[in-house]
């Protein structure tokens, strides 16, 4: 039943990402692209996770936590940027 | 197959598929809203949900079919949790200052 169901919830995400793909591709401005590749981050984490639920290993949880530290500092930077041309103030 | 086995495969089939239906809520409000504070509301609140949703079933099975009870993808979710709303509130910040033109109008005084 798990197999079918992560089949079923792969496919799920896989519509999310191409969402998220259309408004990366047409948001008419910049902080709707930023907003869009954050979705995009936290997305392939979950996408990431259930591959690793369906090989059963464990290296794929570790990919996961980096892209959750990596989308997140990335969007902190990109929108500081475009606030204050400035990241540390 | 026991009775126990049975109730942990429903209950993470049903965590996965509500996860997943959550994200694609989310990912949908994104795609669809008409504005960039209405399309703000879906990746920060459902997306999140949705993907919490998903860690956790992971970690059911992982209980329950594998390992044993591990907690690094609670680790994940706190993290999510911790940082979806002060990304929200730079993008917020940022949108502001980019288009004065989209800002919401302040409430009328009706006196």
């Amino acid at each position: 039943m798990i197999q079918t169901t992560l089949l079923l919830v792969i496919g799920l995400l896989a519509m999310a990402l191409l969402l998220n793909l259309f408004r990366l591709l047409r948001g008419p401005s910049l902080p709707d692209r930023i907003l869009a590749l954050d979705t995009l981050y936290v997305n392939t984490i979950a996408l990431l996770i259930l591959d690793g639920m369906r090989a059963g290993s464990t290296i794929q949880f570790e990919a996961a936590v980096i892209i959750a530290m990596l989308g997140f500092v990335s969007t902190v930077v990109l929108s500081k940027y475009v606030l204050r041309r400035d990241i540390i103030e | 197959m026991s009775t126990l086995t049975l109730v942990a495969e429903v209950l993470v089939s049903a965590l996965l598929l509500l996860g997943g239906v959550f994200a694609v809520i989310g990912s949908w409000g994104l795609a669809k809203l008409g504005n960039f504070f209405k399309r703000l509301h879906g990746p920060t609140k459902a997306t999140t949900l949705g993907v919490g949703g998903i860690l956790i079933a992971s970690m059911l099975q992982q209980a329950a079919f594998g390992d044993g009870l591990s907690l690094r993808e609670l680790l994940i979710t706190v993290f999510l949790f911790l940082t979806a709303p002060v990304s929200a509130h730079l993008l917020a910040k940022a949108a502001m200052a980019l288009e004065p033109g989209v800002r919401p109008a302040p409430p009328r005084h009706d006196d």
